[in-house]
């Protein structure tokens, strides 16, 4: 009996031992060499950029770094960034809401356009976003002048501003939001509906509970570019000083008058808003991801 | 309360999903909609609940026509095949869900809504759960929570739409019990959608049958089993044989063979045989049978299953026989149904042997 066990343990050992791989696993060297490359390039795109501008912001001490960020032109610029953000963001969140809910709950003709219409401002280059306000509102065009009769500037004002803004960010909650609703179908909706509940009892107690995690998310991508847009921006904004400037655009003023350590010191804090809006992005997902992934 | 279901008809972008339906359902009955997937019978239910419009005729609950209220109108308690709870509420909050939205005026006190959940929990047999979350439940589990919250506001009539189409096997008979139970205690008028014959004959108290838009059958499980007055109801529910058959001089012949089966009052002209496997005689020899050669056979649980090719152009069937036969494929096995049914070729019945 020992002999036997002895011998079967013999011609395991004996076998030569090929170790299990997972089929679809590259082989250690193209794995560390494709993980290589990609890190290469982040840390020469993405991360050298980065500690760049801080280091070029801080060059002359941090003193100096904050005295030109609250300097009267720069907060100027930080405010109206504010406002700006302030005005699209809740704008997009009402219009990418009521965009995701059609699309994804009814169906119509012309589906299809909307939502093709929605990913423009994604396709179009921001500049010539700001073209079409200067063409739609422009001394040239028929509102333009009819508005200013009225005593409303959009152009080179904060009107005009906001509007390139609210265009340039506009698909960014309906995008995130659509898939998520169509994934969610009615079900939910109708459970409401059918225990009387009211259309606005259903969205505020159902149907938004089921979206809020995309909807956060979607509202902090949005936010993010709506404080860093420049070329739609730039285009309508007539750079009036301590008016219609916002930060990056502040950040390109302050660069052209050679003002290095001001231009940079303005754009670290917009590098930090970046960083912020990705911890909480992590964050987001970490938690939509859990909640999310409990659903069935 | 009494549902009246008036020449309803409904098409979905011109594509006709029911067609002329009509049905009574008595107060405080047990009802099945059964038929195949495509037959319309969860339209005919969200119909009823008002979660879709009638493209014609009309529904009335007791006397009056509920065809132009909306779902919140109708009072209705709906559950659903995926249960559609919500899933960020406990499920005490799904339960009080129907009683937190009501007007001021007729919303309970929070405590009272909270009493009232507890109780339905008892009802449903799951109390101690009340502050767990959906996802925190199994899937029968889960459907009780929502027959519960359906059952919260006090409905006129319970729907079910294929309550049990999600959960296995063996819960599902639990449940099926235990529906029946909540049922005879709750009186409630219940239509329940089903694509299972066993859960519609074994828990309703008529089962209406469906088939393209179309009411085929509505009858106990006795009427529908035993009497379907159609070749798709004889076809769907439980086992069936047929053979394209002829009738001449009051005899059943297949091809140039007589079946021994007198044809009764039904019209010459060519017809289909209707029986069950298991509802058949085995003859000796044959004068008058239905012969054939065995192509497989099988175990099927008490019985074995024979499938025999009939006739000229090998007409397959299927016959169940003791399981302690053992019959070699390729041999000859003859027998007569002792309760059979024609058809004509298309639809109309024509003629009928009953047990």
């Amino acid at each position: 009996m020992a002999d036997s066990s002895l011998a079967l343990q013999g011609s395991f050992a004996a076998t030569p031992q090929t170790p299990f791989r997972d089929p679809t696993a590259e082989s250690p060297v193209a794995k560390w060499t494709l993980i290589s490359i990609a890190i290469a390039f982040l840390a020469l795109i993405l991360f050298m950029p980065l500690v760049a501008v801080f280091s070029e912001a801080l060059r002359r001490g941090w003193q100096v770094a904050l005295a030109s960020i609250v300097e009267a032109d720069a907060v100027a610029a930080m405010q109206l960034t504010l406002i700006v953000a302030v005005i699209a963001v809740p704008l997009n969140l009402v219009f990418g809401v009521a965009a995701a809910w059609s699309i994804a709950k009814f169906e119509f003709k012309g589906k299809a356009f909307l939502i093709t219409l929605i990913d423009l401002p994604f396709s179009v280059s921001p500049v010539i976003a700001g073209l079409v306000y200067i063409l739609l509102f422009g001394a040239g065009s028929y509102l333009g002048p009819v508005l200013n009769s009225w005593g409303l500037q959009i152009l080179f004002a904060v009107p005009g501003v906001v509007l390139a803004t609210i265009f340039v960010t506009f698909p960014f909650i309906a995008r995130e939001l659509i898939p998520l609703m169509q994934d969610q179908g009615t079900g939910d909706e109708e459970a409401a509906i059918s225990l009387g509940a009211n259309g606005w009892q259903t969205f505020w107690n159902v149907t938004l509970p089921n979206i809020k995690w995309g909807l956060l998310y979607g509202v902090l991508l949005c936010n993010a570019r709506a404080m860093g847009e420049f070329g739609a921006v730039s285009v309508v904004s007539g750079r009036l000083r301590g008016e219609t400037i916002t930060m990056p655009l502040q950040v390109e003023i302050l660069y052209n008058e050679y003002n290095f350590v001001a231009a940079f010191a303005v754009a670290s804090l917009l590098a930090l808003l970046a960083l912020v809006t990705l911890v909480l992005k992590t964050v987001l997902e970490r938690v939509y991801g859990r909640d999310h992934g409990a659903r069935h | 309360m009494d549902l009246r279901v008036n020449s309803i008809d409904k098409s979905f972008s011109g594509v006709a999903a029911l067609d002329n339906v009509s049905l009574d359902i008595h107060s405080g009955e047990l009802i099945a909609l059964l038929g195949p997937s495509g037959s319309g019978k969860t339209t005919l239910l969200r119909l009823i609940a008002g979660l879709d419009f009638p493209t014609g005729g009309a529904i009335h609950f007791g006397n009056e026509d509920a065809s132009a209220k909306s779902v919140q109108e109708r009072n209705v308690g709906f559950v659903f095949q995926h249960y559609a709870l919500f899933r960020h509420m406990t499920v005490a909050d799904n339960i009080g869900f129907g009683l937190k939205v009501r007007p001021a005026a007729t919303r309970p006190p929070k405590t009272e809504i909270r009493r009232r959940a507890l109780e339905l929990l008892d009802l449903v047999q799951l109390s101690g759960l009340e502050n767990r979350y959906p996802n925190q439940l199994s899937g029968g589990q889960r459907q009780r929570v929502a027959l519960a919250r359906a059952l919260a506001i006090e409905p006129r009539v319970l729907l079910l739409d294929e309550p049990f189409g999600a959960l296995d096997a063996q819960v599902r008979r639990d449940l099926r019990r235990w529906l029946r139970e909540i049922h005879d205690r709750t009186g409630h008028t219940t239509v329940f959608v089903t694509h299972d014959q066993e859960e519609a004959l074994e828990l309703a108290d008529r089962v209406v049958v469906m088939s393209k838009g179309r009411i085929e059958q509505v009858g106990s499980a006795d009427d529908i089993y035993d009497t379907p007055n159609s070749p798709f109801v004889y076809g769907f529910i439980g086992e069936s044989s047929r053979l394209p058959v002829r009738v001449e001089d009051g005899q059943i012949w297949l091809e140039d063979r007589l079946l021994g089966l007198e044809a009764g009052h039904a019209p010459a002209g060519p017809a289909q045989l209707f029986f069950r496997p298991h509802d058949i005689e085995e003859l000796e020899g044959c004068g008058g049978c239905i012969a054939g050669t065995v192509t497989t056979s099988r175990r099927v649980e008490a019985k074995r299953r024979v499938e025999l090719a009939v006739g000229g152009p090998g007409h397959r069937i299927e016959i169940e026989v003791p399981a302690e036969r053992s019959i070699p494929d390729g041999g000859r096995i003859a027998f007569r149904p002792n309760s059979w049914k024609l058809f004509r070729p298309i639809e109309a019945r024509i003629g009928a042997k009953l047990p």
